[in-house]
């Protein structure tokens, strides 16, 4: 009796292992559906546009995953818009974007191998590296920052010196270092002389009148205040209404979005050969949506379908003003700003010491704009549009 | 179920969100709150029939329902995981003591490991393995769905009165026949409240794993879009919210059916 009990005590634990592995099979069903976001779009891009190399005469072709740091908007749009025209395909590259989370760090990600590339702010990146995660900055795509700090007209902030005695919003997490340098360079010692506030990401702090300055990314934020309806007017907020302080202009503005790729990888022949050829579809894909600004905030919102249109089309105008023009060709670090940066990170002791040469190289993105040929890879000539956001960025 | 009984529910059933919807009102109307805060119920009902995105005839009432769709299907095959290692947990801690001593611990510590804590560690893990973001998400479900199956299960195997179990052994009975023809069916009871947990457990599960992992497509995703975007339309957030919440109301509604199913001819237990 023992004996036979034994047995279908085996058979029960082999269907149970069945019935796991079926639904393991039924999950497999389901991921085409998910991970589409770049695939599908990929297929209707005419590939060969603007490469010098078409899918044709690819020996075969690297698959290479691309983490972000926040889920499809026009902040990414370079590297959409190179998965939809097919730039990525005609360097022999197929990219699946993985869009960032809550909980997904993406130079993490770079680090523990769950991704190729990883986009990431530099200061964000460089603490990881501090840390022992060996990654590089490889393409410094936004040449200046983003980062504003904005109040209504009447609180009469204009400038760092005047926040002494306001409440402050910030999100905290390495996103504050601009403004902890930027107050203190004028005197103004955060915690003492203003209170700190933590910033949830939406603006409903400022406009509620609890904080007296959020912090805000031109490209999304800002243009959020100016997508609500001010209950006193019944109109939407005007910039008029609001004061910015800018921190390219107080000199503590830190660089951010650059592309980061695997310390311990490059070196080898293949990678290295990859990373330049990613870097500069990517580029490519940045060029096209700087010079078809329309036509790439459609690609934004195929990739993301509750996207406010004005918003997306506000947004992609913003992120091209981070990156034209810049001066010795898209994705090349300016030394200046970077030296800024590291600044900026050990004097708040962000980062315990400057981080050594090897943490950013310029070498790729050279080769990148090296091999784009005749492109305007710097956009001198290239003017912002002025956009006209609709409520709820509608 | 009588047309007058049929008629009381539905009655019941608007009387009760008349009454959520008016309590909205009033709170809003004594407190003071502004329509940013607490956006009127009109403007809330009103947004699912709002197109999706300007320009496009999908009104937000359909893309939830898609999103609750991709939803309902990770979440599904975290239920079905959850289940299976839940009741093969509890059957393999009735066979041998030692099992149950030695699992025992553990399967309470497995629930007051955060969840955000863990779902970044099954993403990185199943991206540097053979798991896409979305089983990953299922397995978040699965760690969720689990606990209540294998506690509760594992009580309903042992609820047959000794006598009973006598009996099987009287009979010969091998110990896999007194499972499947004794234990299992008393475990029935037991097994559906842990079944109507886990059926709403595996939607959080699923909803907290897009959230954290970033998946596009279900309603972690929308909530997480227009939570990001709350000040320029708060009214939104507020219907993915109840997409959500109506969502787990349709799952618990169908275990109780299966449960309705399974328990026919049987005289109810409480419990």
């Amino acid at each position: 009796m023992h004996k036979s009990g034994k047995t279908n005590w085996w058979r029960l634990l082999a269907a149970l292992m069945a019935l796991t592995l079926v639904a393991a099979a039924c999950g497999n069903g389901d991921d085409d559906v998910a991970v589409d976001t770049g695939s599908e779009s990929g297929t209707d891009g005419d590939a060969g546009d603007g490469g010098d190399g078409d899918a044709a005469t690819c020996e075969g072709t690297d698959e290479v995953t691309l983490q972000l740091q926040w889920f499809a908007q026009a902040q990414f749009a370079g590297y959409y818009a190179a998965v939809d025209q097919g730039f990525y395909e005609a360097r022999c590259l197929n990219v699946t974007i993985l869009e960032g989370g809550i909980d997904i760090v993406p130079q993490q990600q770079l680090g523990s191998g769950a991704a190729d590339y990883a986009i990431s702010w530099v200061p964000k990146a460089l603490v990881s590296r501090e840390e022992g995660i060996d990654i590089v900055n490889v393409a410094q795509i936004f040449q200046r920052s983003g980062t504003l700090q904005v109040s209504f007209a009447d609180s009469g902030i204009s400038g760092p010196a005047d926040l002494a005695g306001k409440k402050v919003g910030s999100w905290g997490f390495g996103n504050e270092f601009e403004l902890l340098a930027g107050s203190r360079s004028a005197g103004v010692e955060p915690g003492t002389d203003y209170e700190i506030v933590q910033q949830s990401f939406d603006m409903l702090a400022l406009i509620s009148g609890e904080i007296d300055a959020a912090q805000a990314m031109t490209y999304n934020e800002y243009a959020q205040v100016l997508e609500t309806i001010n209950p006193d007017t019944g109109e939407l907020f005007q910039a008029s209404d609001l004061t910015v302080i800018n921190w390219n202009d107080v000199g503590t503005a830190m660089l951010q979005d650059a592309i980061w790729a695997d310390g311990t990888k490059l070196g080898d022949a293949a990678y290295d050969d990859q990373t330049t050829r990613f870097i500069a579809a990517s580029i490519e894909g940045w060029v096209w949506c700087r010079d078809n600004a329309g036509e790439c905030v459609d690609v934004v919102l195929d990739s993301g379908s509750t996207l406010g249109v004005s918003h997306q089309t506000w947004q992609l105008n913003e992120i091209n003003k981070l990156i034209w023009p810049s001066p010795g060709g898209a994705g090349v670090m300016d030394k200046a700003l970077w030296d800024q940066t590291i600044e900026v990170a050990t004097s708040e002791g962000v980062l315990a010491a400057a981080p050594d040469s090897d943490a950013f190289t310029t070498q790729y993105a050279e080769a990148a704009v090296a091999l784009l040929g005749g492109m305007d890879t710097e956009g001198s000539g290239w003017t912002p549009t002025e956009v006209t956001l609709n409520e709820g960025g509608q | 179920m009588t047309a007058r009984g049929f008629l009381g529910k539905v009655l019941a059933v608007v009387l009760g969100v008349g009454l959520v919807a008016g309590g909205w009102e009033l709170f809003k109307a004594v407190v003071g709150v502004n329509d940013l805060k607490m956006p009127p119920v009109s403007e809330i009902a009103g947004t699912f029939f709002e197109p999706v995105q300007r320009g496009r005839s999908e009104i937000l009432a359909v893309f939830l329902l898609k999103s609750a769709w991709f939803t309902l299907k990770e979440a599904a095959i975290g239920f079905v995981v959850g289940t299976v290692v839940g009741l093969g947990l509890a059957v393999a801690m009735l066979r041998s003591q030692f099992l149950d001593r030695g699992l025992g611990p553990w399967i309470n510590i497995s629930q007051t490991v955060p969840l955000i804590a863990l779902a970044p560690i099954v993403v990185t893990w199943g991206r540097t393995t053979f798991l896409s973001d979305v089983q990953a998400v299922s397995l978040i479900a699965a760690y969720l769905t689990f606990f209540p199956v294998a506690v509760n299960g594992l009580a309903g195997l042992k609820s047959p009165d000794p006598e009973a179990v006598e009996l099987m052994r009287s009979y010969a009975a091998p110990w896999g026949k007194t499972l499947l023809r004794l234990r299992l069916p008393a475990a029935r009871p037991y097994l559906f409240p842990a079944f109507k947990l886990a059926a709403t457990l595996s939607i959080v599960g699923a909803i907290v794993g897009e959230i954290s992992a970033g998946v596009p497509g279900g309603l972690g995703r929308v909530i997480l879009d227009f939570a990001s975007r709350y000040s320029t339309g708060p009214e939104r957030l507020y219907a993915a919210v109840l997409a959500a919440g109506l969502l787990g109301l349709f799952v618990f509604g169908l275990t109780n059916l299966a449960e309705r199913i399974a328990m026919r001819g049987q005289p109810e237990v409480a419990q």
